[in-house]
């Protein structure tokens, strides 16, 4: 078995006791990289000199006696590439910032390099994350390493799927409508969106300013409190990053559920989920009842409208954000011979479909006489959609639905149909609008591809969800499965 | 049902963003199909909910204004199609 197989807190483990150094699981990830990544294509850009100079600091600051407290030191990362990067080509996996080298690096990749990471490279994602199966990345889409014929989900596919088939031990991705738990689910591995806040968004190109959060891809619960201790806290360089003190997430790992109360909301279990999704669930939640979880049923009946809520809300926040693409300042230019012909120009040849689309979207709903119409009506169904939560939070410590109503649908299958693309992100969404805390974990096979738990929990109590993945995890193994690469 | 023409050419005017008469067409009937889908949200009655445009409470952050190094101007200008330092070069947006 590869070291990248290994998890954080297995590699910190054994970096820390001298029994592997850090250039050595560098170099296994590296390997692994060049051995699989023709075929899964995860990475936008690599970076191994960097990764290993990096490595060869880590080991050398462990040798000085560093390294107490600091799980991330020396241990590989990839960072989905909307995350600007000092000095490393930073792309948003789009032609109009192909050639984009950035000056500064993001406060999450600034708050990685200094806790001592090393930096892989940069993950294949849709194009400014604005898809569900990284086929809108303007350069190549990424293959599902459980089958190389699928998507591996959105947006931030590369991020899921380097940790899927041990490309790296951790990633970085985003999430605005699901972009990190949908490719989690995908993909079979854990990943976790933060409380709205909790993470600072300084350095991450904005898609959807309202929705947009950072988070981490993992091997396990365990890591994804690890990388969240790192990550999270008040930024002074964004006024939405919040104040609030954060835990030690780690130590919310009990190890029991006794007293905790799981909502099953049933319009995330309606038509179109597939059976074999279902039953993994069902049964999932049966584990989590013999833990020690008190489980019952619950309803939030504005579900069913999070989607179009979000078709409005979303593109409105994007037409405003893709504006500063002007050919002027960085990126892909394209001369014309007036000002507004070089704007045109340089958007038409720099943008893909999919974001040329919602920037249509969004300029129509934000236009005059529509306004009211869609956006406000949006912002209203989301005030909806957020006090159902409220109220089912008084109920209940977490809410635990499916992820994604399938597992991995095939390359190809909903490109001509942004809809039914569109759909493939309806049990996500509704976490977003609220600005909650949202995690997956793999909880079973479903024709051989892995299904989803989705753990939903109350605002700023990434504990409790973590506590409840975590629990899962002690008691099942199918977090340690792994596709036949 | 479909945008027009006239209200394509409108949008992709208000983005600026130049748009071939195919992807005008295509993308006119996939936003007509999506948009029909959202008359959805009439079926909810909204009329003394209000608008949530961000989930946090907070509201006007402010800080000190103090001199804080920035970026220097070599860096500012490093990814420009066309700088010329100390400037970059635009068409004239005046007559």
């Amino acid at each position: 078995m590869s070291l990248a197989a290994l998890t954080v807190h297995e590699a910190a483990k054994l970096l820390a006791g001298g029994e592997i150094s850090s250039v050595e699981l560098t170099t296994a990830a590296l390997e692994r990289i060049e051995q699989l990544d023709a075929r899964v294509k995860a990475y936008v850009t690599l970076t191994p000199e960097l990764a290993l100079e990096q490595a060869r600091a880590a080991d050398a600051a462990r040798a000085g006696g560093e390294g107490a407290g600091q799980p991330l030191l020396g241990v590989p990362v990839a960072l989905k590439d909307v995350l600007v990067t000092e000095g490393v080509r930073t792309t948003c996996s789009s032609r109009i910032l192909e050639s984009y080298v950035p000056v500064y690096d993001g406060t999450a990749v600034a708050r990685l390099r200094s806790r001592g990471a090393v930096f892989l490279g940069k993950t294949n994602c849709d194009e400014f994350a604005m898809g569900s199966s990284t086929e809108n990345s303007g350069f190549f889409p990424t293959h599902n390493p459980w089958d190389l014929d699928t998507v591996p989900g959105g947006s931030s596919g590369g991020s899921a799927a380097a940790v899927a088939a041990d490309e790296c031990i951790y990633s970085l991705g985003t999430d605005t409508g699901g972009s990190i738990r949908q490719p989690a689910a995908l993909c079979g591995v854990t990943g976790i969106k933060p409380t709205y806040g909790r993470i600072s968004r300084f350095g991450l190109v904005a898609f959807a300013s309202s929705l947009d959060q950072i988070g981490p891809f993992t091997k396990d619960a365990e890591d994804a409190a690890l990388v969240l201790n790192a990550l999270c806290g008040r930024d002074v360089m964004d006024s939405t990053s919040v104040g609030r003190p954060v835990p030690d997430f780690a130590a919310a790992l009990t190890g029991d559920l006794a007293g905790v109360r799981v909502g099953v909301p049933s319009e995330y279990f309606a038509a179109g989920l597939e059976p074999g999704v279902e039953a993994a669930v069902r049964e999932a939640l049966k584990v989590l009842e013999r833990a020690g979880a008190v489980v019952d049923e619950c309803s939030l009946p504005s579900t069913d409208y999070a989607l179009d809520t979000y078709y409005i809300i979303a593109p409105a926040e994007a037409s405003a954000n893709l504006a500063r693409f002007d050919g002027v300042r960085y990126g892909f230019s394209k001369e014309a011979s007036d000002v507004w012909g070089e704007y045109n120009a340089t958007r038409e040849a720099g943008f893909g479909a999919e974001v040329k689309r919602r920037i249509i979207l969004g300029t129509y709903v934000l236009s005059a006489g529509y306004y009211d119409a869609y956006y406000l009506k949006a912002q209203k169904v989301r005030t909806l959609i957020k006090q159902e939560f409220d109220a089912a939070f008084e109920r209940f410590d977490v809410l635990v639905a499916p992820t994604s109503p399938s597992v991995a649908f095939r390359i190809g299958e909903k490109t001509n149909d942004p809809l039914a693309m569109y759909l493939s992100d309806v049990l996500t969404i509704p976490v977003n609008m609220a600005g909650l805390p949202g995690m997956s974990i793999p909880c079973g096979l479903s024709d051989g591809l892995p299904v989803g738990l989705q753990i939903i929990g109350r605002a700023f109590d990434e504990e409790t969800v973590l506590r409840v993945g975590h629990c899962y995890q002690q008691q099942t193994d199918f977090h340690r499965q792994r596709p036949a690469l | 049902m479909a945008l027009t023409r006239a209200e394509m050419d409108h949008l992709a005017l208000l983005a600026r963003i130049g748009l071939t008469d195919e992807e005008k067409d295509r993308m006119a009937s996939q936003l007509g199909d999506i948009l029909q889908h959202m008359e959805r949200l009439n079926q909810l009655s909204t009329e003394h909910i209000p608008p949530t445009a961000q989930v946090i409470e907070a509201t006007n952050v402010l800080r000190e204004d103090e001199v804080r190094s920035g970026l220097t101007r070599e860096q500012v200008l490093s990814n420009a199609p066309r700088a010329e330092d100390p400037f970059i070069r635009v068409l004239p947006i005046l007559e």
